[in-house]
């Protein structure tokens, strides 16, 4: 009977190990199959070239990725110039300022803007942001603009990324030993001038951190993007011009061009690329957060 | 001067506040606008018609029965996965262990990886094993998706439970094995909220289905039959340049939306129950 609960009780641990050896090997699987399936592309044409031509006419042979990758640090750098003065402000209003009451309010505010499907805000930025832009804001910058635009995506991103910064940021300053925050209300300083002077100096890394992992999130995002994003392999010249970012270009024409190995082998490429953007982004972000999160835990 | 600064910004702060609580407002109100005339029983009890894409009668019910088969699938393969590993990491390893930590981070990173890199992954694996766009295809890639947001929701509420209950279970001489089993039955909320966000997150995801499920008008009978989800109907209702098909896109908007706030609030909700419960 003993032998028999000490089997079970190894077969389970054993599985337990595999199970965890397969989440970290999952990583290196989808890195390395990804770079595999790229690799006939960068054979057949230099990496330097691919990533700096604009020129993009797959059925010529010409993949040039400059318009996707431009799109998409376009769209994901205005999303985050909208998203960071507002993620910040409310977050140090939730952390300082709020009441229990207010703070208990917002959190399911919060769960909900970070649970609605991309689909959802593909649909809303359809129909809300993208005539904004047409009929409103665009005609006293440029003549004409459809509306589907680089500054679309980066709105409908930022109200996207807004609930991750959010909780990480609130995550950030309350890792704060109140002793510090006690020490300069008690100097005399106001509530602001502690926030400017203590809180928001002490979690600079946080914020940072923070930053880069939104950015990551927005690079990556496929459906709410390609709804409003136009969709034109052109490099963008103003906010006002269509864009196509990488996720978008992925979605849209993966899956279709399977007669043709170099087109197939140049989405790859793209999907690798995301792949090693967001690892890098996260892996850094994520290191500095754990380490501040164990600096104030003891 | 410092006082008036104060107010200042305390202002500033509240209307920051008070806009992302309106935006919220105005994304659910737009949809719900826009898609509650088109929202009718059929919508949800039909499958499409004839010339539903033309703006027939017809409804949404094969990408809804579709999603839900999906994400059926794909929580018993992350369930499976990570409830064992959280216990592992929780429980077997000891509390500074490289391993676990290791593994922390591989989901952490994991969790940031964009869902049409799963996408492209799931359907290059696809290919490798000859299978085509199909129910087990959405299965195994939206599992991927969800595996680390259930695992890291659940991990987190693991590490909250005080070590008490497990140092006396060891003590009866009970094996860890054992003893975990006893720990799951305490857990049981947090494992509900985790399983309730990996299905938010699941249902509502197009791209990694995008290649992978495909898409069909009747309701897939066998694992290797496409399925139509719900994200990817609302996606080509809206492409039709037909009006009522548009609008039938905002009704299948609001189906997903509900679902979504369901799944949200009950979370919310077994989440309080498990503080109440914590020893």
């Amino acid at each position: 009977m003993r032998r028999l609960r000490a089997a079970k009780d190894k077969a389970a641990r054993y599985l337990m190990l595999g199970i965890g050896i397969f989440t970290i090997l999952l990583l290196l699987v989808i890195g390395l199959s990804l770079f595999f399936k790229a690799l006939p592309i960068m054979r057949e044409k230099n990496l330097w070239v691919l990533l700096s031509s604009a020129d993009w006419k797959p059925f010529k042979g010409d993949f040039g990725f400059l318009p996707f990758i431009l799109s998409t640090f376009y769209v994901s750098l205005i999303a985050i110039i909208i998203a960071l003065p507002f993620s910040i402000l409310t977050s140090i209003y939730l952390n300082s300022y709020a009441s229990k009451n207010v703070r208990r309010f917002f959190e399911p505010v919060i769960d909900l803007l970070s649970g609605i499907p991309p689909v959802i805000y593909g649909v809303w930025g359809t129909l809300t942001i993208v005539p904004l832009i047409a009929n409103t804001i665009a005609p006293r910058f440029v003549e004409f603009s459809s509306g589907y635009t680089v500054l679309a995506g980066g709105v409908v991103l930022a109200v996207m990324i807004i609930p991750l910064l959010i909780s990480i940021m609130v995550e950030v300053f309350r890792s704060i030993p109140k002793e510090m925050t006690d020490a300069s209300l008690s100097m005399g300083a106001t509530k602001w001038q502690t926030v400017k002077k203590v809180i928001l100096r002490k979690s600079i890394s946080g914020i940072i951190a923070a930053t880069v992992l939104a950015l990551s999130r927005a690079f990556g995002e496929t459906m709410a993007v390609l709804m409003v994003c136009g969709n034109t392999a052109k490099i963008p010249h103003s906010i006002f011009d269509a864009g196509y970012p990488l996720p978008a270009l992925i979605a849209n024409n993966y899956g279709e061009m399977l007669s043709m190995p170099s087109y197939e082998s140049a989405l790859m490429l793209s999907a690798f690329l995301l792949f090693i953007i967001v690892v890098l982004f996260n892996g850094l972000s994520r290191f500095t957060l754990n380490q501040i999160e164990r600096r104030y835990q003891f | 001067m410092k006082h008036l600064e104060e107010k200042i910004f305390k202002v500033i702060m509240i209307c920051a506040a008070m806009i992302i609580l309106g935006v919220l407002m105005y994304i659910i109100g737009t949809v719900f606008y826009r898609g509650l005339p088109a929202l009718t029983l059929d919508m949800v009890t039909k499958l499409p018609g004839g010339g539903f894409y033309l703006g027939k009668e017809g409804g949404v019910l094969n990408a809804i029965v579709g999603s839900l088969y999906i994400i059926l699938g794909s929580l018993t393969i992350s369930i499976l996965i990570s409830v064992p590993l959280v216990m592992y990491i929780n429980f077997y390893l000891p509390a500074k262990s490289i391993f676990s930590s290791m593994i922390r981070f591989s989901l952490d990173i994991l969790f940031g990886i964009p869902s049409i890199v799963y996408g492209a992954f799931g359907f290059a694996l696809m290919i490798y094993l000859g299978i085509r766009a199909s129910l087990i295809g959405g299965i195994l890639t939206v599992a991927m998706l969800i595996m680390p947001i259930m695992m890291r929701s659940f991990d987190e509420i693991t590490r909250l439970l005080s070590r008490d209950l497990p140092d006396a279970l060891l003590s009866l001489g009970a094996t860890k094995y054992e003893m975990v089993k006893v720990i799951l039955r305490q857990l049981m909320p947090g494992l509900v909220t985790a399983i309730l966000l990996a299905i938010g997150r699941g249902i509502g995801d197009a791209a990694t289905v995008l290649f992978t499920a495909g898409y069909t008008d009747n309701i897939p009978t066998s694992l290797n039959q496409p399925a139509a989800t719900l994200p990817l109907s609302i996606f080509f209702q809206l492409g039709s340049p037909v009006e009522e098909v548009q609008n039938r896109a905002y009704a299948s908007a609001i189906i997903l939306t509900v679902i979504i706030l369901i799944l949200s609030f009950s979370a919310r909700y077994f989440s309080s129950k498990f503080s109440k419960n914590k020893i």
